[in-house]
């Protein structure tokens, strides 16, 4: 993760309250928030596909554009990472938006016309076809990069990457071998919105990015609690033997 | 090199200096610059110094090698001193007679001097060519003239003077105030004010700052930072070493891609020279102030060179752009406020620093302040780098400076700005070139490429070129750029192979205009301009393509008809036996046929026919 601060970890030299306008009324928002989460607190509905609050936002969809400014001078940013700002002009939904997200939605409904999330945020936005090619029909990846920060910023592992640029972007773990450094824990799986992450576990035995991971049992019920490799990660990280975490939650 | 301790220690050094070089001392430089140096720069000056060695010669003349010439399309280049006669396509064989007759006799060899293409005018000295007459170097002043490795040459000609002055005889703020009457704006491709960028680091308050150099320059031909660096890298130095004063940074950093081995040499040796003379390091010239520089080595992306996927490579992340704001003036480097200008601002920082910022402010347009190199290439007589104070027109780039088209064939059209540039045609040939003006008619000033196309190139596979380059460079990381090119990357290949159709361009244009808006960075955002402005002024080449499935330059491979006019084909079959696939049949003697199923459109038929007798369309 580069070391350039984004607008929600920034903080602001002095944090403020400022008076800013959205969709044409004054709201009161504090300067180290951004744009999204102020719509949100007022309740309005801004549509995101790699937006996660405990994620630091790095704006890759681009569906939660909005428009700033005054006409004529306005230009469509990422509402989840734009800092708010005093007496800041925003429309969340006006034709210049909406045309963009329908847009992003076309583009992104050819690219995964099967991903159901995909397919039900276009039709909201009134999009039930596209009209550009598809490559491959099969498609489930929408490269919204989830995955690669939950495991980075949450499980702390750095085991799965962004990999390549457009021709052959992809989710993939270092050289497309099996990982050393994954635990097998599956919260990349488990945040993925589309489900494309292959995931399987079959007698004590977790499959996931090639790998094979032996399920530890509970020493006291004997059934299936987590990858022997994750439990010794917690280990690692909380400095507690690996035997404290070999007894599962129902059994402690 | 003494390390100056002092500013009556460095102008005692440089009276010195001075008052050793004799100004009539005879001069040979050749030029090693990125034109020049595959050519063979090295076995020229090798061939100089045996001659000069055998003649008895080299203590009178002074033979180095230089940075870029200009002239490109004819090197090696080599300038006589003090006569300025430049010697064009020289090769070590040439070089006998040039000191026979020229260093040695005082004439000149008229075969190697530069001939004008429509008038045969013999040109003699530098600036009898109508390529430099139209010129004004500021940045370039020096590359001709010094040796780039010689600390010495840099200081001759008044370097590290403006860092003297602007030390000494300036506040942080009078430098940043001098920088923003001067009207700089950035030279690497967005125009951004350069003064005002400064400010805005400077005014974060915070203790610890970075500069940078962006030297990344990715836009394929285009080498003008290249030759910067190269060939003038003491002026990338003290320019930054003044901006680091202004803002109050301890440290920056120079990022060059890995493929310029020579300027990485160059600014290194320019690094340490500035150390061990006392312009970097701690404490320069007793003034309290501590600075130093060092490289970092890009992968080579295209992509890089975006300031915020820059900041990222040096950092040691992958080099992918992140959404400002923050700019990187107030979160850059670390996590700390960094200043990034591109070289030919850095270079351009001393020379306003000297001259005060109204000289610059004097030469240019309302907007635009002072020059820009541009490297020009394409169809024109003479390319190579030229430096133009803003606001010349293109006319005068092309056919003044440039030369013209050659061939006879007519001017189509000029692209600006590198690959995410727009094409721009005939009818706005006495454009002012200003980032304004270029914007106005949807192109770019972009980092300085300059591409001039004639009659033959067809502008829709032109467009499909570039966009090719953008998808192949884009990062992938937001929707509209990476799923958007890979969709005009296939309307293009559909356009280009006869499966077009009508709605193709209002897609393209809904498409192109969301890119624009809504991409994270420069790249999606501009790579738009190749498509609208093909669209926009050569629309009608689209609808050929599309409508009649025909490209009127003859471009396109899969759209060409090939056919054999019976009249005039004499059965030689000369085209039957080049035909790889055997689609030409007939008999002996009489005339032959191509079979349209079988033709795979290479063309060779048409190469070998003596008789014209096969048809092109
Ligand atoms: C895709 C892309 C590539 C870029 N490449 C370069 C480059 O090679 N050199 C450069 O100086 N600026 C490049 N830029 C511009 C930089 O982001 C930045 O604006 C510039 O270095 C700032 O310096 P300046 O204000 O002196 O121009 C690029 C921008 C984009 C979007
Ligand atoms: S615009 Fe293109 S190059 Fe820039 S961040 Fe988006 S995908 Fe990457």
């Amino acid at each position: 993760m580069p070391m350039r601060k984004l607008a929600d970890q920034v903080t602001p030299r002095t944090i403020e309250e400022v008076g800013l306008y959205i969709n044409d009324t004054l709201v009161r928002a504090d300067t180290s928030w951004t744009i999204l989460r102020t719509a949100r607190e007022m309740g309005i509905d801004i549509p995101t596909l790699c937006y996660h609050p405990d994620l630091p936002s790095e704006g890759h969809c681009r569906l939660c554009v909005v428009e700033i400014g005054e006409p004529p001078r306005t230009r469509l940013v990422n509402a989840c990472t734009y800092p708010v700002e005093a007496n800041l002009k925003v429309q969340t939904h006006s034709e210049k938006v909406m045309h963009a997200r329908r847009l992003v939605l076309e583009l992104l409904l050819a690219r995964t016309p099967k991903a159901k999330i995909i397919r039900d945020l276009a039709h909201a936005h009134g999009v039930y076809e596209s009209r550009f090619h598809t490559e491959d029909p099969e498609e489930l990846c929408i490269l919204c990069g989830l995955c690669v920060r939950t495991c980075r910023e949450i499980v702390g592992v750095s085991a799965i990457s962004m990999a390549g640029r457009t021709p052959d972007k992809q989710v993939a773990t270092p050289f497309k071998e099996a990982s050393e450094a994954c635990i097998g824990c599956g919260s990349c799986a488990f945040i993925c919105p589309t489900g494309v992450i292959p995931y399987t576990e079959k007698d004590g035995i977790r499959t996931i990015w090639g790998r094979d991971f032996e399920l530890a049992a509970c020493r006291v019920c004997g059934n299936y609690i987590e990858p022997l490799a994750q439990l010794e990660h917690w280990a690692r990280i909380t400095g507690d033997p690996v035997e404290t975490f070999l007894v599962c939650r129902d059994c402690r | 090199m003494p390390k100056f301790e002092s500013i009556d220690h460095l102008n005692e050094y440089r009276r010195q200096l001075r008052a050793r070089r004799d100004p009539s001392q005879p001069q040979v430089l050749v030029c090693a610059g990125p034109g020049c140096l595959p050519l063979g720069s090295e076995e020229v000056a090798q061939a100089f110094r045996a001659q000069l060695e055998e003649k008895g010669l080299s203590a009178q003349v002074a033979l180095k090698t230089s940075g870029c010439h200009g002239l490109c399309a004819r090197g090696v280049r080599v300038l006589l001193r003090p006569q300025e006669i430049t010697y064009q396509k020289v090769t070590p064989a040439d070089v006998p007679e040039i000191v026979e007759t020229t260093l040695v006799g005082g004439g000149v060899v008229e075969r190697l001097l530069h001939e004008e293409p429509e008038t045969h005018a013999l040109c003699r000295h530098k600036g009898d060519i109508p390529f430099y007459r139209s010129q004004q170097a500021i940045v370039l002043r020096k590359l001709d003239v010094i040796d780039p490795e010689s600390l010495d040459d840099y200081l001759a000609l008044g370097g590290y003077r403006s860092l003297r002055k602007a030390f000494f005889e300036m506040t942080p703020d009078e430098v940043i105030e001098a920088v923003e009457r001067s009207g700089l704006r950035g030279r690497g491709g967005g125009g951004f004010p350069t003064g005002r960028k400064w400010r805005i680091c400077r005014d974060t308050g915070e203790p610890i700052k970075f500069v940078i150099c962006n030297g990344d320059e990715g836009d394929p031909g285009a080498f003008m930072d290249r030759a910067v660096m190269e060939g003038d890298p003491h002026a990338v130095i003290e320019g930054m070493i003044i901006g680091a004063y202004a803002i109050g940074a301890r440290r920056g950093y120079i990022y060059v891609r890995h493929e310029y081995p020579l300027a990485v040499k160059r600014l290194q040796l320019a690094i340490q020279q500035a150390r061990e003379a006392g312009f970097l390091g701690k404490n320069i010239l007793r003034s309290g102030f501590d600075f130093d520089i060092q490289i970092s080595q890009g992968s080579g992306a295209f992509v890089c060179g975006e300031e915020t996927a820059l900041i990222a490579s040096i950092e040691g992340h992958i080099g992918e752009p992140m959404p400002r704001p923050p700019y990187p003036a107030v979160s850059g480097l670390f996590g700390q406020p960094t200043i990034i200008n591109n070289v030919e601002t850095w270079a351009n920082v001393p020379e306003i620093i000297n001259m005060g910022p109204e000289w610059f402010a004097a030469i240019g347009t309302e907007g635009s302040k002072g020059t820009k190199i541009f490297s020009l290439v394409g169809a024109v007589h003479h390319s190579g780098l030229v430096e133009v104070p803003m606001g010349t027109t293109l006319r005068q780039i092309v056919f003044d400076i440039g030369g013209g088209i050659p061939g006879g064939r007519a001017f189509k059209a000029v692209q600006t700005g590198g690959p995410s540039g727009g094409c721009i045609p005939a009818e706005f040939l006495d454009l002012p070139v200003d980032y304004d003006s270029l914007q106005q008619v949807g192109s770019i000033m972009g980092s300085g490429g300059l591409i001039v196309m004639d009659e033959t190139s067809c502008m829709v596979d032109v467009a499909r070129y570039f966009i090719g380059f953008l998808y192949e460079e884009s990062c992938g990381k937001c929707t509209p750029c990476r799923e958007g090119l890979k969709q005009l990357k296939k309307i293009y290949e559909d356009i280009t192979y006869g499966r077009g159709e009508e709605k193709h361009l209002t897609l393209m244009e809904d498409l192109c205009a969301v890119m624009a808006s809504a991409s994270i960075c420069g790249l999606g955002q501009s790579a738009v301009n190749p498509v609208l402005s093909t669209l926009k002024y050569f629309r009608h080449e689209y609808e050929a393509h599309i409508r009649d499935k025909k490209c009127p330059a003859l471009v396109c491979r899969p759209l060409l008809k090939y056919t054999i006019d019976p009249e005039t084909c004499t059965g030689c079959l000369a085209c039957v036996r080049e035909c790889p696939v055997g689609a030409i049949s007939g008999l002996k003697k009489e005339a032959q046929e191509i079979d349209q199923e079988l033709c795979i459109k290479c063309g060779l038929c048409y190469e070998v026919c003596q008789f014209d007798a096969v048809r092109r369309e």
